[in-house]
């Protein structure tokens, strides 16, 4: 009897001990995020968060830029968080302004910028405002600048344009005579020239002339796929997204060239993964390596003798290539007044200032005042394809599109199939139709 | 875990017909009580709200329940084309797992159950991959799974033998995640095994010896009957765990190539995650709970009566 009347003392006590420990977190207000989160209260304005996806050498430099930040603002308590790529990362983000958490600056691709819009999780940036700090649509690149404004109103700050771009083996090409006297890539012109230079770079490797990621990164399928259709005028999504406009002639002619270097002449590997490429183009068993820049970095390390340039023109149409651009985004409600404001607009700034930095990672800074610089202009092979960023095309508009998204799995899903010799290119692009069309008929979740 | 497998629950006759005490009662609500309010915030409180969110047009970029869709969530899943081959996927996985991970780990046990000396070794051996996170496991055998510079590639390219593009081609894909798997997973059946091994009394082997029975007729006579518990046991969380796949497709392939080896978890996360629809994704985990729980409902009934029978 005692003995239970004892536990259930204990019981009661542990209970209220526990209550007491609840009370004394809530008020004692131990961090300030926590502080925020729990009680409501409007976050210190001169503590910024930020954002962003960085990892590898781009978050080594993106810190580099923070540093930079904050010797010039030793005021401001710079809180940065650097979040897994991709979904991950989009889904905090998306989550934390939907709760009224966001952070006052935050890092996004230029691809989901509609998305993010559409479903008022962007502050908008008016000019005037912006103009206050000197950030004005003459000092963006162009393409950038545009593809930053949803339905004619701005809502993020362009930092840089990362095309798809052609590197080169210069030891590779050099004994394939590719090379110009001054030891850079002649030019080379459409498909056939593409696949003479692949030929004679065979020639020289024994194997394979080029190499681009086909196993497992639908990502860089559909960037492959969309330089060639893009530069034969096609478009996938209109009326964003509501509708798909796969043109059949086209894609089937840009698929049946991806396919005719892979599966019929053997010129690139059919199946290869992210470590295999990085191997094939590091040790000079291939000549040529289709990328994103942001690779330079690898080679660099690795110390191959390599240059860049953008692709070629393949169909002697307009030029473009596949691209996409970091952003800087202010969340709805990350900045509660205009001092918060103020910091975070001071902020966006600094990063663009420094974008010299950040280009060292091969992007192409969207800062013209960076970009027209003598240091940038110097910076080789960065500085080789800066043409690409003003040709650049983008994922469509669509709220299941852009960097990570469904749309690029679904569509690169299809032209890997091609590559490997599964589906042939008709097949392939019925695949790329009916998984498109699906979306279109769901009522859009950011409506 | 073993050892409630082997003897028999008998429910001592005493506690039969006697009626709780009222205050023993309350004293065991409040005992379960902290158990119970954990439960109730994290488990029946995610699943009833889940359950209202499957009728509704919720999403992931938008406050509140966005909306009443009645049971078209519903209606799309049953009829989704893409819903079915992933679940079709996992339902394939666990077929192509059960069979040899229940097999391949009684012959393990088996024969370490044989060995005089040196046994710790070997239930070391068998059991550690099973501690290794799946991440590590993924992508250690990514590196041996790679076109053109895998480990396996370069073996086979040794031999002479053409090398299939492991992860690359469909068919292959979901045989090199089995594989995978059945390594690393191994180990705990193994040791469950083991263990049923051991409880098994020595004189029945003896008697069996006396009456002439060879080592094969013991095994099949005395051992694997004597198993039977075990079986049905290791069976079932095996046939469950599979059924649960994710994190080592995740990993090693991404469901690819051309989505033929997404399970139907990762199913629910794209949509859910990746394309915001919060609503249908959850509509969509409950069509797959529903298969989970018709499965283990049926397995609950086949092993009753199978312990009836023994």
């Amino acid at each position: 009897m005692a003995h239970s009347i004892g536990r259930r003392d204990l019981l009661r006590g542990l209970g209220l001990a526990g209550a007491a420990g609840l009370v004394a977190a809530g008020t004692a207000g131990c961090g300030s995020f926590l502080d925020t989160g729990i009680t409501g209260g409007k976050p210190d304005k001169n503590a910024l968060t930020y954002w962003n996806l960085f990892s590898g050498g781009d978050g080594v430099r993106m810190v580099q830029m923070e540093q930079a930040y904050q010797k010039a603002h030793p005021e401001v308590g710079l809180d940065a968080i650097t979040l897994t790529w991709g979904n991950p990362y989009y889904t905090k983000l998306e989550l934390a302004a939907l709760s009224g958490r966001a952070p006052n600056v935050a890092v996004t691709h230029l691809s989901k910028v509609a998305t993010l819009a559409q479903a008022g999780l962007l502050s908008a940036l008016d000019p005037d405002e912006l103009s206050g700090y000197g950030m004005t649509a003459d000092k963006f690149t162009t393409a950038a600048w545009d593809k930053a404004h949803v339905g004619g109103t701005l809502r993020a700050v362009p930092l840089d344009t990362h095309p798809f771009v052609l590197y080169y083996r210069t030891d590779v090409c050099k004994k394939a005579g590719l090379l110009d006297s001054d030891g850079n890539l002649k030019p080379i012109v459409g498909t056939d020239g593409f696949t003479a230079a692949l030929q004679a770079a065979a020639k020289v490797t024994g194997g394979y002339g080029g190499v681009v990621n086909v196993i497992n990164d639908p990502s860089t399928c559909w960037r492959w796929f969309s330089t060639l259709y893009y530069q034969l005028g096609g478009r996938v999504l209109a009326d964003d997204g509501r509708s798909v406009v796969l043109d059949d002639a086209k894609a089937t002619r840009a698929l049946s060239y991806i396919r005719e270097l892979t599966v019929q002449r053997k010129l690139m590997p059919s199946g290869i993964d992210g470590g295999g490429v990085t191997q094939l183009f590091s040790t000079g068993k291939v000549g040529f390596l289709l990328d994103g820049e942001w690779d330079v970095t690898t080679y660099a390390t690795a110390k191959s003798p390599f240059n860049m340039v953008p692709l070629p023109n393949f169909y002697g149409g307009t030029y473009t290539c596949w691209a996409d651009s970091h952003a800087l985004i202010l969340p709805e409600g990350g900045n509660p007044d205009a001092a918060h404001r103020q910091v975070a607009l001071t902020f966006v700034r600094s990063l663009l200032d420094h974008s010299l930095t950040w280009a060292q990672g091969g992007h192409i800074p969207a800062w013209k005042p960076v970009q027209d610089s003598k240091a940038y202009k110097t910076l080789k092979p960065q500085s080789n394809y800066t043409q690409a960023a003003y040709a650049a095309s983008y994922d469509p508009p669509g709220w299941y599109s852009g960097a990570g998204s469904d749309f690029e799995t679904v569509v690169g899903s299809a032209v890997s199939a091609v590559e490997t010799g599964q589906l042939s290119p008709e097949a392939g692009v019925a695949q790329m139709r009916s998984g498109l069309t699906s979306y279109t008929t769901i009522k859009p979740p950011v409506a | 875990m073993a050892v409630t497998t082997l003897a028999a629950p008998t429910v001592p006759s005493v506690a039969r017909g006697r009626q709780p005490h009222r205050r023993d009662d309350k004293a065991g609500w409040g005992m379960t009580a902290p158990f119970l309010v954990l439960y109730l915030a994290f488990l029946v409180g995610p699943l009833v709200y889940g359950i209202i969110m499957s009728f509704t047009n919720a999403s992931m970029v938008k406050s509140g329940l966005n909306g009443w869709a009645g049971f078209a969530n519903y209606a799309e899943v049953l009829s989704n084309s893409d819903f079915w081959s992933s679940m079709w996927h996992t339902v394939l996985f666990t077929l192509v797992t059960t069979p040899p991970l229940v097999v391949v780990s009684l012959a393990m046990a088996m024969l370490t159950d044989r060995l005089r000396r040196g046994r710790w070794f070997f239930r070391l051996v068998f059991f550690v991959p099973y501690v290794v996170p799946s991440a590590a496991v993924a992508l250690v055998f990514g590196w041996m799974y790679a076109a053109q510079i895998g480990l396996f590639d370069s073996w086979l390219t040794d031999l002479g033998l053409p090398a299939p593009n492991f992860l690359g081609s469909g068919g292959w894909a979901m045989a090199s995640v089995a594989i995978m798997t059945v390594w690393w997973t191994l180990g705990f059946n193994f040791v469950l095994y083991l263990a049923g091994l051991q409880e098994i009394p020595r004189d029945l082997y003896e008697a069996a010896s006396v009456d002439g029975a060879g080592p094969w007729t013991q095994m099949w006579r005395v051992t694997i009957p004597m198993l039977r518990r075990t079986t049905l046991l290791v069976t079932a969380l095996q046939v469950l765990a599979s059924l649960k796949v994710f994190d080592q497709m995740y990993l090693l392939t991404q469901g690819g190539p051309n989505f033929a080896t997404r399970p139907v978890i990762e199913y629910i996360y794209d949509i859910g995650f990746t394309d915001y629809r919060a609503g249908y994704s959850a509509a969509a985990s409950l069509v797959y709970f529903a298969v989970i729980l018709v499965v283990s409902v049926a397995w609950l009934l086949i092993s009753r009566r199978q312990q009836k029978e023994a």
